[in-house]
Formats: structure tokens, sequence, C-alpha cells
């Protein structure tokens, strides 16, 4: 093995990869929530019709969908490695009792379990949407543009994708409590002076952005 | 008795306690009942009378590890009632008084829980994995001859005293213990961050983290995941921020080290 992967097999490299993944799609979230905005227009669609049309073909925009899957990619496969791995390191007999839930938060302990509902989402939502997209002919609007303003009507007239969306949101929600500033701290960006502005901003973070996320669906259901 | 409340009563207790003949022994909670025990004693002083009862009876009393009993030596290792060294902020076994404890009250007592840390019988367990990460880089080399005066290389006293503060632990392993992942980066980081902040640290610097890190995750510990547990329940407070210096520490002498391996 030569040193680079020596040093990415590590549990210490391995994590690097989680808080790098992590906060790359961090930085997707913000773009993909910046897009999806255009649905609150009360313009029937036309503008987020032209962004998603944008997306769909400029050669950049095609590019990073490669990193974003690549990204997306290693972080559930490392994710889900690495607590199969520190669950067995624990070994096969647990304690008869066991209080951890006095030193330490549930969600800080549930990131597996919480990225695996986020996962599940995410496979729906990319069937829902990108897979209709990119792999079936969409009608289009007066614009000329793929109709993808159409697809969210009609996804979210139905209540059980309402809800899994907004589960998915949640459990986004709690993902990111912890991992926003638990990668800062994996990375080594643990300091005096900082740690407690990147706490709270972790916190106003993926507060902002699931619950935005999560008023998408509602608004449909509700009021569309 | 010096400082003993002369009002303190007596308790009864019900003990549930892990007992496993050897490493191979398949172990099981085995139940007690203690006597007459002083609200003063240490939780230590009460298993010794449980033993003593054990041997009048005839029975194996209970192996457990003990050695200072004040707090340095960091042997008296004991997971109670589902904490690490018991419910008790800030203490290891030896510190923890049966005050903390009411008449009547039902212990479970069991050994430290991880791969890495097999049971060699009842509640003691093997912490050798600790001494092979030591040896792997957990020293610093100096030059023998005459004594060299006292405070010769200036260092500051912030860093000093944070080296200090990382130098207090006393790899009881509490941290890997009550870890979800029963990850040693708690123990691993406060002795390379101790190392790395001070000048006497330097020669092994890269070295130092490369090899215990390596022998850390060859002995089958957890990777950390940020979660707090170990710090919550460290007996002598070893910070997060060890974590992140050691992180720190290892990336950057993956990146310039020489070393090809
Ligand atoms: C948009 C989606 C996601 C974002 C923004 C995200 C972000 C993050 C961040 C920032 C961390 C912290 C890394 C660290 O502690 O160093 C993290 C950890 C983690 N993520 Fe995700 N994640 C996402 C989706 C997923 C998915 C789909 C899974 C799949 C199962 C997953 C599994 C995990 C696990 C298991 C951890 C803990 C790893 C560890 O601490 O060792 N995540 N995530
Ligand atoms: S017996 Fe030494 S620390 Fe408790």
């Amino acid at each position: 093995m030569s040193w680079i992967t020596k040093t990415f097999s590590s549990s210490i490299g391995r994590k690097i990869i989680m808080a790098v993944t992590g906060l790359f799609l961090c930085t997707f979230l913000v773009v993909h929530l910046v897009g999806n905005l255009q649905l609150f227009n009360a313009d029937n669609g036309a503008a987020f019709n032209a962004y998603s049309e944008f997306m769909g073909h400029n050669p950049l925009i095609r590019t990073m969908e490669i990193v974003l899957v690549l990204g997306f990619g290693f972080h559930i496969y490392e994710g889900l490695a690495l607590a199969a791995k520190n669950r067995a390191a624990r070994g096969n007999q647990r304690y008869v009792v066991d209080h951890i839930e006095q030193n330490s938060s549930w969600h800080s302990r549930s990131m597996a379990l919480l990225g695996s509902i986020v996962l599940f989402f995410l496979i729906v939502h990319l069937y829902n949407f990108f897979g209709s997209l990119r792999f079936t002919d969409v009608p289009r609007d007066a614009n000329g543009n793929e109709d993808a303003y159409a697809l969210v009507l009609a996804a979210f007239k139905d209540p059980l994708y309402v809800l899994l969306y907004v589960v998915g949101q949640v459990a986004l929600l709690y993902h990111l409590l912890h991992g926003f500033s638990s990668a800062f701290q994996t990375l080594g960006l643990t300091h005096r002076k900082y740690t407690p502005a990147i706490k709270f901003i972790g916190y106003g973070f993926s507060i902002v952005v699931c619950a935005a996320f999560a008023a998408m669906p509602i608004y449909f259901y509700f009021f569309k | 008795m010096a400082g003993s409340n002369p009002n303190a009563k007596p308790m009864n207790l019900t003990l549930k306690v892990w007992r496993q003949k050897n490493r191979n022994a398949q172990g099981g909670i085995v139940d007690y009942q203690v006597k007459d025990i002083s609200p003063d004693m240490s939780f230590l002083e009460m298993l010794d009378v449980l033993n003593e009862d054990l041997l009048r009876q005839g029975e194996e009393p209970v192996a457990f590890d003990h050695d200072c009993r004040e707090g340095i030596c960091g042997s008296c290792n004991l997971f109670i009632n589902g904490r690490a060294h018991g419910p008790e902020p800030g203490t290891t076994t030896c510190q923890l008084h049966m005050r903390k404890f009411n008449d009547g009250d039902t212990i479970t007592i069991e050994p430290w829980r991880a791969n890495a840390f097999p049971v060699n019988k009842d509640l003691s367990v093997d912490r050798s994995a600790f001494d092979r990460i030591i040896q792997a880089g957990g020293y610093i080399s100096v030059n023998t001859g005459g004594t060299p005066d006292a405070n010769e290389i200036p260092i500051p006293k912030d860093i000093a005293d944070r080296a200090f503060e990382a130098a207090t632990c006393i790899a009881c392993g509490a941290c890997v213990a009550s870890c979800k992942n029963a990850s040693a980066m708690l123990f691993v980081s406060a002795k390379v961050s101790q190392l790395a902040l001070l000048p006497q640290g330097h020669v092994e610097r890269k070295s130092r983290v490369e090899n215990m890190v390596a022998q850390m995750d060859k002995e089958g510990f957890g990777a950390c995941t940020n979660i707090g547990s170990c710090a919550a329940e460290c007996p002598v407070g070893i910070s997060l921020e060890n974590i992140a210096i050691l992180n720190r520490e290892f990336l950057s002498a993956k990146a310039t080290s020489n070393n090809l391996a």
C-alpha cells in the first residue's frame, strides 16, 4: 500500500473522508436549496423550469454532478462501513446496564441510522424527479422548458410523499446538528476562539436549510 | 475515624456482579447481598467486604484491579450502574464513596467492554493494548549526561498548562469503556498532544503520531465519531480538543513526513 492509501484507510483517514464529503454535501444543499426556492415564485413554475433546464444541460453543472455522485458514494460507503467496524470494536458481549444517554446526545450516537433514513429519502427523491427528468420525456411548458414544476405539483398531492419528505428533512436536521460541527473537529479545526461560532453556524445552517426544504412539500400540499 | 459522619447509617445492598472464570469462559451476572456497609467506605472497600464474605463461605472472591486507591494509577476500572467508574463525574472507582448510594440499592458492576480489552477474569480486563500503543511512540529521546538546569528550555505558561492537562491522563481506559465505538482516541490524543505541545517532543513528532495511530488501529479500537462520552466520563477531565490536535498532527505528519510506507 502506498502512503496515500494507508493514510485514507486508517481510522482517522476514513473519518477525514467522512468530514470532507460531509461538508461538500453541505455546500450542495445550499446550491440545491437556492435553486428550489424558485418553487415559491407565483409564476406557475416558469422560473423553476428554466432553472431546472439549465441545471440539466450546463456542462459545468453536469461535471459537478459526477463529483456529487462520488461525494455521496464515498460518504455513504465509508459511513456505513465505519459504523459496522465501530459496532464490532465494542465486542459481542454488550453491557447489561448501559446509561450512555447520561453522557452523550441521542442524535450524535445515531448518525448511521439518521444517514440511512436520509439515504432512503434520497432514493425515492431521485426516482420522483431526477429519474423522470433525465430518463423520460417530460411535457414542456409555454417557454419550451421541461415542465419539472408539474412533476412537483403532482408528487406533493400525495400525503405519503409529503410525509416522507418531511421525515427525510427531520432526519437530515439531526444528522447535521451533530455532523456540521463534528466535521470541523475531525479536520482538527477546533479552537477556543472559533469553535463556539462554528457550533452556532452549524445549528443555524441545519435548522434553516432543513426547514426551507421541508416547507416545499407542505406548501404544495396545502396551498397549491 | 477523622472526618467520618457518626450519624451515617450502615447500608444493605444488592450487587449484580459480572463473574467470568477466564478469558474464554462464558460469563454472567451473579447476585450478592452485602450488609452493614458504611457510607464512608470507598467502592473498592465495599468490594473488599464482599470478598471477605465470599472467602468465609469458601467461595472464590471477585477479581477486580486496584493499586494506588487514590486516583492516580488508573487500574480500578469498573462499569457501575451503566457508567464508567460509576455515576459521579471526575472520579475513579477508588474515589467513589458509598455515600453516593442509598440503603437498599441494587448496583450492577461490569468489566470494561471492548474487543481490544479482553476480560481476564470477572471484572479484571487486559489493557495491555494501551501499553503497546505507548511503546509505538509515546516517548521522547533524551541525551544522557549531566542534569540539565531546570527551565533551561523556555516554554510559554499557557502551552505548559495545556501539555500538563493532557499529561494528567492515567490511562484507565474509561474513554474506551464508555465510547459507543470503543475508540481509544481520547487516550491516544492526550499522549500525542502532550508531547506535540512541548519542544522535548519534537524529535519524534511525526513518527510518533503515525506509529501510535497505526498501533491503535491494529489493536482493534473503533473510530471516533465525536460523540463526547469519553470526555464526559474521563476521571481527570481530558478534553475533546486533544482529539482535534491528534487529527491535525496525523494529517500534517502524513502529508509531510519522509515515511513512504
Ligand atoms: C445531504 C446529505 C448528507 C449530508 C449533508 C451529510 C453530512 C455529514 C456530515 C457533515 C458528517 C460529519 C462528518 C464528521 O463527523 O467528520 C456526517 C457524518 C455521517 N454521515 Fe452524513 N451526510 C449526508 C448524508 C448521509 C447519508 C445518505 C448517509 C448514509 C447512510 C450518511 C451517513 C453518515 C454517517 C454514518 C456519519 C458518521 C460518520 C462518522 O462520524 O464516522 N450521511 N454526514
Ligand atoms: S486504584 Fe489507582 S486509580 Fe483507583
